[in-house]
Order: structure tokens, then sequence, then C-alpha cells
């Protein structure tokens, strides 16, 4: 499949990946099929914390999981550096290692920023399907909040397909 | 992303300045956030030159997974604030951030008058814990993306507030434009 120049749209097929979540697990984007997924690219582990998107995320995620919705972040660093950011932080969802072949799970969302070799500000809400709901690219330097993802997650509650599932 | 304050001002919020006043400065934080810290200072000069024409607003933004001790300051501020006491328990916590922990924070209550035992009571059963997560939740609903933030009648101002310099003069046009209507 020839690589995306622009982060996917809404109604694309999310591309699936197997990514360490530690350094002995992997995970699986379709294990999660069923429930919405959140995926937050980032540039890179240890910016400063009180501007941080993953410590924000992190401190929404009670929220996000009020909807039933798995969060996952993703950047290049390695599973050690997430670990060690992940224990510091106190985070309490994964942070997957698109570290080799690096940015590869990046690229195949358009999230992947060549001059820098990281990873852009993208988030992405997948729905119980796979598929890309919304999504939103943000200026590296600008932390995108949580207001959009969580507009989102709501509306894919009282979505018509949302409505009509079963499960 | 949209930067608009929500919800608006209202009598529930924690203000200091005339309702009236031409400008509304909301600030988003959290008492143990370093440029937090900063911005105390700067919004405490930034009081003193535009005196009555601005009104000042604080919500919780305790970004409690990274700073352990930021949810229960915020918690024993809203406690201060059943007996008016808001503002002094604000102004302590700044300038005490080094030292937040739950027996500080008692001493704190009991220096502006309060019943520390009471307080320390409230904070264990998380009696403010919900109007705690209320602001932060309408932060994050605002597009709060850190702490401090700040808005400006309303609207998001993602200017250089450690530069008080260029806030001041911010303030004094947002009041200036308001005036003039």
């Amino acid at each position: 499949m020839p690589e995306p120049t622009e982060v996917l749209a809404p109604g694309t097929r999310a591309p699936d990946f197997t990514l360490h979540s530690t350094p002995d697990q992997m995970l699986s984007l379709k294990e999660l099929r069923g429930r919405p997924v959140i995926l937050a690219f980032y540039p890179a582990d240890w910016s400063p914390v009180c501007g941080d998107e993953v410590t924000l995320l992190n401190e929404v995620l009670p929220e996000f999981r009020r909807h039933d919705a798995e969060l996952l972040g993703i950047s290049v660093d390695g599973v050690w550096c997430h670990a060690a950011f992940a224990k510091h932080r106190n985070l309490h969802f994964p942070l997957l290692a698109d570290f080799e072949p690096k940015g590869a799970v990046c690229r195949s969302y358009g999230a992947y920023r060549e001059q820098d070799g990281f990873a852009q500000r993208a988030l992405f809400l997948i729905d119980g399907d796979g598929i890309i709901r919304w999504s939103y690219l943000s200026p590296v330097g600008v932390n995108p909040g949580a207001d959009g993802v969580l507009k989102a997650l709501e509306s894919l509650d009282h979505s018509p397909e949302a409505a009509g599932r079963t499960s | 992303m949209n930067g608009q304050l929500q919800p608006p001002v209202g009598p529930d919020d924690h203000a200091q300045g005339p309702e009236g006043a031409p400008v509304t400065l909301v600030e988003y934080g959290d008492f143990e956030c370093p440029y937090c810290g900063q911005a105390y200072e700067i919004v405490k000069t930034i009081q003193q030159r535009l005196g009555g024409k601005l009104r000042f607003v604080f919500r919780n933004f305790p970004l409690k997974e990274a700073h352990p001790h930021a949810e229960h300051a915020a918690e024993a501020a809203e406690a201060a604030a059943t007996r008016g006491r808001f503002w002094d328990m604000h102004d302590l916590l700044y300038e005490n951030q080094r030292r937040l922990d739950d027996a500080s924070l008692a001493g704190y209550a009991e220096a502006i008058g309060l019943d520390a035992q009471r307080v320390m009571q409230a904070l264990e059963d998380g009696t403010y814990e919900p109007q705690v997560r209320e602001d932060f939740m309408s932060g994050v609903r605002s597009g709060v993306n850190g702490t401090p933030a700040f808005f400006v009648n309303g609207v998001r101002w993602d200017g250089p507030w450690n530069d008080p310099a260029v806030f001041l003069q911010t303030l004094q046009e947002s009041a200036g434009t308001r005036a003039g209507r």
C-alpha cells in the first residue's frame, strides 16, 4: 500500500499493527475490536510535565474509560524508554514502541515527520469495527488537548451505528 | 481546540474583583505545578496594576498523576472556600508549593482559622473531589492542554503569560475594547 501523505481521514479502515506495549508483551490493534480505541501519536517521551499531552490524556483517562474506550500512546521511543517514562509519570495506559522498523506504524497512519524522524502529534478515534471515525493533526509544538477527541467519542456513542450494535 | 471557556464564569466560581469588570481573567491551575507558581506572582502584579478593571477567577486543574499533592491541595482550597477563605488558601498553597503534603495542608488550614481536623476528614472522604473534577473537566472541554491555562474574557489566551509586560498589555487592550463598546 502506498504511504499516505496526510493523516488518515474518517471513514478509512485503521491499519492493523502489532507493537511492543511492554518489554515482554505485544499488543495488536485487532485485539481491541468491539471497543472504541483512541490512538495518540506523539513526538517523544519526556517532554516537560505541565504542558505534556500524554500527561493530560492520562488525567482524562477515566472519562475515556467511561465510554469503554481504550487509549494507546505511540511514539518511536523504545520499550525501555517507554517503561521508565510511564512509571515516572504514573501512566495508566499502554505506550507502544514504533521502534523497529522505525516509525512504520506512524507512516501507515500518515503521522510520521520524515524531516525529524519522529511521530506527528496526531489523534485518531477508531470505532469498534476498526474504522477511523475522527482524526486530528496538531502542529508539532502544540499539545492538542483532549476536548476534540472527547467530543468525537461522545458523538460516536450517539451515532446510529453505535445505537444499532447489540453488544 | 476551540478555546472557548465553558461553562462561562458563574456564581459558583472563585473570583476576585468586581463582577462588572471589563476584563475577566480565568486561570486553570495546579497548586503543585511550578509554572503555575510563577504565574501566581505575575497575576498578583497584574491585579495590582489593573485594580478594579480586572476580575480574576481560579479553577482547579490538578495533574494529579504527575503531581502527587495537587489533588488534595485543590480539595483543601475548596474546603476553605466553604468558609469564605478560598483566596487565603490559594495564596498560602502557591507560596508554599514545595510543602503540600497532608500535614502541611492541615497546618495551612489552621493558619487561616479553619478546623484542620474537619478539613483532613473532608480530604479523606473525598468530599470536594467531585467539585475539583468538575473544574478539571470544564477545563478539558474548554481546550486546556496544560497548566497554567488562561482565558481572557472567555477566550483562551495562547500568548506568553510569563512575559508580564505582554500579558498586561493584552489585558489592558481587552479592558479598553470592552469599555469602549
